[in-house]
Order: structure tokens, then sequence, then C-alpha cells
């Protein structure tokens, strides 16, 4: 599905990734993980296609399309989905509206028809049941006076309702407390499915007890060095990351 | 450009003409009031951008054009009552080209004691009345603008609420412009005087817009708001003139001990315009909240200057306004906040917010704290600058394409102050008014 090839990226002229290679098949959990300032969080706004993220070299190809060719809308449109670090809040924007507007827009990009307000409602609905989320988040501004738990929440209500084929978390499971992360990791392992890949950009080992990935890599300054199953963030957790990171840092 | 203070409106020249004609044109006090203002008017003219205050500001188009001032054979152009905006359940008062119109209007169950007149009538029924309370709020003999307001006063509303009464509907002024058969451009100048006794409460609504899009006119309009111990005072205004029109208005509220004003005032209309509001606080723990929007396209100017005087200890002011400029559009903000020596324990908060559409869109905004008391909290802010890049990210990488995420945001931008306004009503209509001028933002999109 995702075909990452010895990509480099650069922002404000500073490079972040350095030559990164990544293959990630449909029904796939990868978790990567890496210490601060290893280039997790670029990886993501990369794939995304957030501007200021310059790619100087190499590929991505995302279900045989050049990724990186697409505006960040079109991305979404194609399946692609990010849940953000530090979502946005959007006073005066009522959540409901905000996702049946972006509900609609990503129908629209696949030439499927629009949903009106009363069937979008019951889709919600069913949607929020599984975060455990009230109407009454629905109808607030989007993200505005939510707790972090909440916030994360709504990232996860995003991606099941814009229902995408390949999901790239970052740092969801940052500033929840551990009720917040069993909730969030629930939204996440429904969300599981054999078409569908996720991509878990984590700082802990934390989030791996809940949502248990199949790939594990270690990134370290732009580059992964060192890929494994599940038991490689068990020993990241032992030993830190310094061990693994060195080498590559040399 | 001339160097001087001062432009000369030719207009001002028929006051001899017209001034008879005008209310309480025979009375003696009101008489010597407006001869007073008119020559003080005529030694300022109308103010050049030499003068500070009208630095953003140009008038010099609009003394060009031939302006007559509005009189009453210019009151009774047909209009039907579905032409006009209505809020229902309002006290409504309806002025045509600046006079009363009674066919158009609805003044229904006020609570006793409570008037509510023109300024036309108030002239002959309660002169006292006026003597005693015209000019007391807005003295401002300096002003070249109320100077030419106070000679040629037309007509306007006149509200009294008595101790301790709240009006519970709104009142509704709507002050629409049609244009007369003989094709000139009309001048009007409403006068409006509101005297909130203690403890009282009401809420007015003014909406200033034009039935046809295309003659130049110049509304003018002046108020004074006293506002009585503890009482409360909301004053909405929706601006939606003519891109034909000039808007010039002036309000000043005085507020005593406890009292609130609370302001908000929606800008779409008019190619030229200048909402001036000044505010003193002049008894302890009183309050006011100025908040405004305005949505500016073409070659639009819009001015929004207010001056906020801190003169009894523990008062708190608060103030926002933002603005979205498209195309050519020019926006002006002068806030200015004194805190005078006796002035302790002040809060005054200010904030001035505008998105920039386009890369000839300009703001010009000057905040301007004068402060001579120690004990005060006072911050003030203004940003200018195209929408939030991390928002707009956000919205496409929900798959929302650029130009919907753009009217998202804007939406959002404006929505968040418009939230300020409690009257439901009122809201509502802003609302409407900010939907259609994002659809027309949308089509143009569209076109491109």
């Amino acid at each position: 599905m995702l075909e990452i090839n010895n990509l480099h990226a650069t922002v404000e002229d500073k490079k972040i990734l350095n030559g990164l290679d990544l293959e990630v098949k449909a029904g796939e959990v990868h978790a990567i993980m890496g210490p601060n300032g290893s280039g997790k969080s670029t990886l993501a706004y990369v794939l995304a296609g957030r501007d200021g993220y310059d790619v100087t070299e190499g590929s991505v190809t995302y279900l045989g399309k050049d990724l990186l060719d697409m505006e960040p809308d079109e991305r979404a449109g194609e399946g692609v989905f990010l849940a953000f670090q530090y979502p946005v809040e959007i006073p005066g924007v009522d959540n409901a509206t905000f996702l049946k507007t972006a509900y609609n827009a990503v129908r629209k990009y696949r030439s499927e028809s629009q949903m009106d307000a009363m069937q979008f409602l019951k889709l919600l609905r069913e949607k929020r049941e599984l975060l455990h989320m009230g109407d009454e988040m629905l109808r607030r501004p989007v993200n505005v006076g939510f707790s972090g738990g909440e916030k994360k929440r709504n990232e996860i209500l995003q991606m099941a309702v814009l229902d995408p084929k390949l999901a790239v978390l970052d740092e969801t499971d940052s500033g929840l407390d551990i009720d917040a992360l069993r909730t969030v990791a629930d939204g996440i392992n429904t969300l599981r499915n054999p078409e569908r890949a996720v991509v878990l950009i984590t700082h802990y080992q934390r989030l791996l007890d809940y949502v248990q990935p199949d790939y594990v890599h270690v990134l370290s300054a732009g580059r992964i060095v060192k890929s494994g199953d599940k038991e490689l963030a068990l020993e990241l957790e032992r030993s830190g990351y310094a061990g693994i990171a060195a080498p590559a840092a040399a | 450009m001339s160097a001087s203070r001062s432009i000369t409106l030719p207009y001002a020249d028929r006051f001899a003409e017209i001034e008879t004609s005008l209310p309480g044109g025979g009375a003696g006090w009101l008489s010597t009031l407006r001869r007073e203002s008119i020559s003080r008017f005529n030694e300022t003219g109308l103010p050049s951008p030499k003068v500070e205050a009208w630095k953003y500001t140009n008038l010099n188009a609009l003394a060009q054009l031939d302006l007559r001032p509005a009189g009453a054979e210019h009151a009774g152009m047909s209009v039907a009552v579905t032409e006009v905006p209505r809020i229902d359940g309002a006290h409504r008062l309806v002025f045509v080209n600046g006079r009363f119109r009674s066919d158009l209007s609805g003044i229904e169950g006020l609570p006793p004691g409570v008037e509510l007149t023109t300024f036309a009538a108030a002239a002959d029924s309660r002169a006292d009345f006026l003597q005693a309370h015209l000019g007391q709020v807005a003295q401002t003999n300096g002003h070249a603008v109320v100077n030419l307001n106070t000679a040629f006063m037309g007509d306007g509303y006149v509200l009294t609420v008595p101790e301790g009464v709240e009006i519970e509907a709104p009142v509704h002024v709507v002050s629409a412009f049609v244009p007369g058969t003989d094709g000139a451009a009309l001048a009007y100048h409403p006068r409006n005087l509101v005297v909130a006794g203690p403890g009282s409460r009401v809420t007015i609504i003014e909406t200033h817009l034009s039935l046809v899009s295309d003659s130049p006119y110049w509304a003018n309009p002046v108020g004074e708001i006293s506002i009585g111990r503890d009482a409360e005072v909301r004053h909405i205004k929706i601006q939606e003139e003519s891109l034909a029109a000039s808007h010039l208005a002036f309000t000043r509220a005085h507020i005593e001990a406890g009292g609130h004003f609370d302001s908000f005032v929606m800008t779409v209309g008019a190619q030229l315009s200048r909402n001036e509001i000044q505010v003193i606080l002049d008894g302890e723990n009183g309050t006011c909240r100025l908040n405004g929007v305005y949505l500016l396209r073409g070659r639009q100017h819009a001015d929004t200057t207010t001056w906020i005087d801190h003169a009894k200890p523990h008062c708190d002011s608060d103030e926002v306004y933002k603005g979205v400029l498209d195309d050519r559009a020019h926006g002006v903000f002068q806030g200015k906040i004194t805190v005078r020596r006796d002035a302790q324990k002040t809060n005054g908060n200010q904030l001035n917010r505008t998105v920039l559409l386009s890369e000839k869109a300009e703001i010009d905004t000057k905040p301007e704290l004068e402060i001579y008391a120690d004990d005060v909290k006072c911050s003030h802010g203004a940003t200018a600058g195209e929408l939030d890049e991390n928002s707009m990210f956000y919205m496409r990488s929900r798959g929302i394409p650029q130009k919907e995420a753009r009217i998202l945001l804007i939406r959002s931008f404006v929505e968040e102050t418009l939230e300020e306004v409690a009257q439901p009503d009122a809201r509502t209509y802003m609302e409407r008014k900010l939907e259609r001028w994002l659809q027309k933002l949308r089509r143009e999109g569209d076109a491109q």
C-alpha cells in the first residue's frame, strides 16, 4: 500500500529525513518509535503534505500513485488520514458540521453522493459510541475547550468517520491518562481491518500494550535504523534508545 | 495633495436655506444650538487627513458629491413594509432618508413610564427634556462631523427608560435610504438620544441600509447614550449601507457607577464608513464591552475609532474588533484607552485582529494607551495577516479543499466574535449577513 524509498526531507533548510525506507501493506500495523528530534513528526507531515516540509530526494508511492504529487485534501480523498499530535482548535465551527463537511468533501472527491444532515447524524452517532463521546462534544466548536484526552478521542472519531485506508497516528498517546489511553486504543483496535494500514508514531512503548503492532521500527537521525516485531518495543522500554540509536548517529 | 487641515463642504452653505424646516426650527434654544454648531463647523470644515484622528480616512471624495440635505419631501418615498428588515417582537422604528415613517413602524406594549419618540416629535412635545439632555453626553464641540450633525439633525429616536425598568423586547431602529425623484445625492443627520435610568435595562438594535444599490448618499448619525447607576444598555448595530454610500457614525456613552454598556457593530456596507464610539466610565464598577466585525471587499473603506475613558476606579473595559478584508479593501482601527489619575484598579483589554485575503487589502491599526494611574491592568494587541496556516492544513488534511477550508476558517474567525452578541435575533440576522458575504467569496473563487 505504502512504499517509501530513500526519503530525504528538509524543514526550513534543515535536513530531517535522511534516506528513510518503509513498506506498509494493507492490514498491517507499524509502530515507528524514536527519540525526540529523530524525524517522527516530520515523516507524518510529509505523508500528509504539509507546506514547508520539502522532499529533496526519494519517493513515496501510495496504492501505486505518487503521493508527493498530491495536495493534502487529495491525499485525504485517496484515503490517507493523519491524526495530529496537537489537534487544532476551530472556534465557531461545531464538531458535527466540521465532520460532515470533511465527510462530504471526501465523498465528493470519490465521486460519491453527498449525505444529508439526517443521514450523517445517524452515522455520526454510531461512530461516536466507539469513542464513548456524548452528543455534547459534537455540538461544541472543534476541539475548543476540549481536554487533551477529548482532543485525541476526537481525532480518532474523525478517522472513524472518514474511514481511511492508511491512518498515520502522530503521538496519539501523548498527554493521555490511562483511561483515556485505553479508550483511544480501543477505538484504534476497532478500526483495524484487513484493508486498512496503520502507522503509529510514538515515543513510548505504552500505547503498544494496547494496540499490538505487527512491526516496530526505530527511527534515528531521519532513518530507520532497526526493525523488528513487538519484542523490539519491549527491548527499547528496557534499554532506552541510546544503544540502538548510537550506531546510526555515528 | 493639499496641506490644508480642512476640506470645504459646499453643502454647509445650505444651512440658512433649510434651517426653519428643521425640527424645532422656531424654538430659541435649539435654533441657537444649531447656529452655534454650523458656525463651528464652518470654522473647521471637514477634517482632512492632516488632522491626526482622520489620518487614515479621507473625506475628500465625500465632499465632492453634490449633496443635498434630505428634507420632508424625501421622506415619503414609496416603501413596502416587506422591504424593511424585521425582528419579530421588537418595538420598531423605521426612518426613511432620515425621517420617521409611522406607517412602517410599530411600537406596542412598552412598560409604563418608558418614552420612545422621535427626535422631531420630542423637539415639540418634550422640548424641556431635550434641552436638558441634548449635547450633555456628546459634548464634542471640536468634532466637525458631530457639529454638522447638530446643525442639521433632522430626526432620530429619543428613548427614556425610568429607574428599575427593563424593556424585554429589543428596540429595533431601521434607517433606510431610498433615492428621491429629483435624483439628488442625499445627506441625512439622525440624532439619537437614550437616557437609561438607574437599574434599567434595554437592548437597541440599529440596522442601516439602502433599498437600492447605486445612488450615492451620506448617512451621519450621532447617538448619545446616558447610562444611569447599575443600568445596562446593549447597543447592536448592523451597517449594511449600499456600496455607493458614505456612513459616518458617532456614538458617545456616559456610564455611571455600576452601569454597563455593551456595543456590537457589524460593518459590511458603505463605500466609506467610520464608526466612532466614545465611552466614559464615570463611576466606580462601571463596565463596557465594545465588539465588532468588519467584512470588506472591493474598494470599501471602514474605520473603527474608539476611545474608552476610564475616569473612575474599579472599572473594566473589553474591546475586540475583528475584520476580514478582500480585494483592495482598507480597514482602519484606532483604539484609544485613557486611564485617569483617579482610576486605580482599572482593567482595560483591547484586541484588533484582521485577516487579509488579498495582497492589496490593507489595515491600519493604531492602539493608544494613555495611563495616568499606577495600579492598572491594561493590554492591547493587534494582528494582521493571512488565515492561520496550521488550521488550514488541519482542514485540508481532512479532505476539505483549500477554497472551502478558507470559507470555513473565515466563518470560524468571525463567528467567534458574533458569539458575543447576546440578543439571539440580532445574532441570527448577522450570521445571515456573514453567510451572504461568504457566498460571494465562494462564487468568486469558483469563477477563478
